[in-house]
């Protein structure tokens, strides 16, 4: 195999890293303020449903989550899964999107948590004397002043999330280092790690420099 | 000719605020034990006394930021919370607390802006989005208060860029624009250097000139003799005297108060 061949097969493993990333993203970052919200109903079975289940997230191995939820159908309720799809996608990737969406967003609502935590009282208080109402004085006052403080703490998650793709090879999903394990063992090169360690550092140097200018977009107040 | 001078005396007269027999508990502390506490149209109220003496309490229960254990406030002939013979404390309907809660203001002691918006956002926003006011008429109003406040040129500013004194003029701005009947200072100037201190304490005078009805919280003892048309001396949860601040600081009636008013001047 030449290397442009290689870095041809493996630029299209990055593009697989790169859509499993996006749409990660797109998923838990939404959804883990629906998980913060839950965690902080005053529905206590909720509240506690939702502990659980961010314990569970964090107290786990992702690549043991990946294996769950794309064996789990099988194993538990005797499904067939390897025909079934949702919009043309086959189910190992569905999967896959379960177990990184799910896992990021109880990271994610962990991180808002905190942010939120952090609001000093006198906010509240302050739009309560004005006479805001809940959702004007969550949206318009608290939440663009969390976006603030999470920032650094999300960014470091975002770019754990670039890493964390990698554990997609287990479901045999053909991204950058599934295709970096399988080109080096036929080839019996190292030269494949190579290219998608500076794969990934392209991709996380992309990141960090978009976080760093939203970061900057909101220093004009403390 | 006769009217208006009518209805200058009826405004004189108009209670803004009426609180009765109010208790307040937290836990096994018993923070306020039966306050009264009446507000007439136009009068400048200090409230002083030791830490821990429920003044600051008094206040958030005033504006609600505190549910009451017991008692009775009417804002105008408006009853925000009563207390049935049961001892159950009632707190009126949602609707009608919302348009009590539009009688008054308060100004914090950390100045509480908010520091994502602008100077003039700060002032502006809640007339906007709580009153629903019109753009233009607001921001002109908001312009002529800052102008007020000696804050003209800090419209565009952002708090973390303003000196606290600055920062708690623009809150003193903030809360007028909402014009409440009443405005409440729980200690404007306790988080501020002698300098910035006397720069908003000289914007409450201004305001008691201006006949603005105010209830203070308050550790400026010359301030508030200066500028308040009655003083209230509180310990313990309890009002210990009130009176004319002549009487109160001059000739204080009770050893509680002596006592209190001589630490001051023994620090100076």
């Amino acid at each position: 195999m030449t290397f442009p061949t290689m870095l041809m097969t493996m630029a299209s493993g990055m593009l697989r890293t790169i859509l499993l990333f996006i749409l990660t993203l797109l998923g838990s970052i939404p959804f883990g303020m629906l998980v913060v919200a839950c965690k902080k109903s005053k529905f206590k079975p909720l509240a506690w449903l939702t502990e659980i289940y961010i314990a569970i997230m964090r107290g786990t191995p992702l690549m043991l989550q990946l294996l769950v939820w794309y064996f789990g159908p099988a194993y538990l309720f005797g499904w067939k899964v390897g025909k079934f799809s949702i919009f043309g996608l086959e189910y190992r990737f569905i999967a896959l999107l379960i177990g990184f969406v799910l896992n990021y967003a109880a990271y994610f609502a962990e991180i808002y948590r905190s942010g939120i935590d952090s609001m000093p009282v006198g906010q509240y208080e302050a739009a309560e004397i004005l006479g805001y109402s809940k959702p004007q004085t969550f949206f318009g006052i608290i939440l663009p002043q969390v976006v603030k403080r999470v920032l650094p703490a999300v960014t470091n998650e975002v770019i754990t999330l670039v890493k964390d793709t990698s554990l997609a090879s287990i479901l045999t999903y053909e991204e950058v280092f599934s295709l970096a394990k399988q080109i080096s063992a036929s080839q019996t090169s190292f030269l494949p790690f190579v290219v998608a360690g500076v794969f990934y550092f392209i991709a996380n140097y992309v990141v960090a420099w978009i976080m760093k200018a939203l970061e900057k977009s909101m220093q004009y107040y403390k | 000719m006769a009217n208006t001078n009518m209805e200058i005396e009826n405004n004189q007269d108009k209670i803004v605020l009426k609180m009765e027999n109010i208790h307040k508990r937290f836990g096994h502390l018993e923070v306020l034990e039966g306050i009264d506490l009446t507000v007439k149209h136009g009068e400048v109220i200090s409230i002083i006394g030791p830490s821990g003496s429920g003044k600051s309490t008094l206040l958030r229960c005033a504006t609600f930021l505190e549910s009451i254990d017991k008692g009775e406030i009417v804002y105008l002939d408006k009853k925000a919370v009563t207390t049935s013979n049961s001892g159950k404390v009632i707190y009126s309907p949602k609707a009608e607390m919302k348009e009590i809660k539009q009688y008054f203001g308060l100004v914090f002691q950390q100045f509480n802006l908010f520091p994502h918006w602008s100077v003039l956002q700060n002032v502006m926003d809640a007339p906007l989005k709580v009153l629903k006011r019109d753009k233009k008429e607001v921001e002109a109003e908001a312009r002529v208060l800052l102008e007020r406040m000696g804050l003209a040129d800090k419209a565009d500013s952002y708090p973390c860029n303003l000196s606290g004194g600055q920062q708690q003029r623009v809150a003193i701005a903030r809360a007028l624009a909402m014009k409440p009947e009443i405005l409440f200072f729980d200690e404007p100037t306790s988080a501020l250097d002698p300098e910035l201190t006397i720069e908003v304490l000289k914007i409450i005078r201004k305001l008691a000139e201006e006949k603005m009805t105010m209830v203070i919280v308050t550790h400026e003892m010359s301030f508030a003799r200066a500028v308040s048309n009655r003083v209230i001396f509180m310990d313990g949860g309890f009002i210990v005297e009130q009176g004319d601040p002549e009487q109160v600081f001059g000739n204080p009636s009770r050893d509680r108060t002596k006592q209190f008013l001589k630490s001051y001047s023994e620090q100076a």
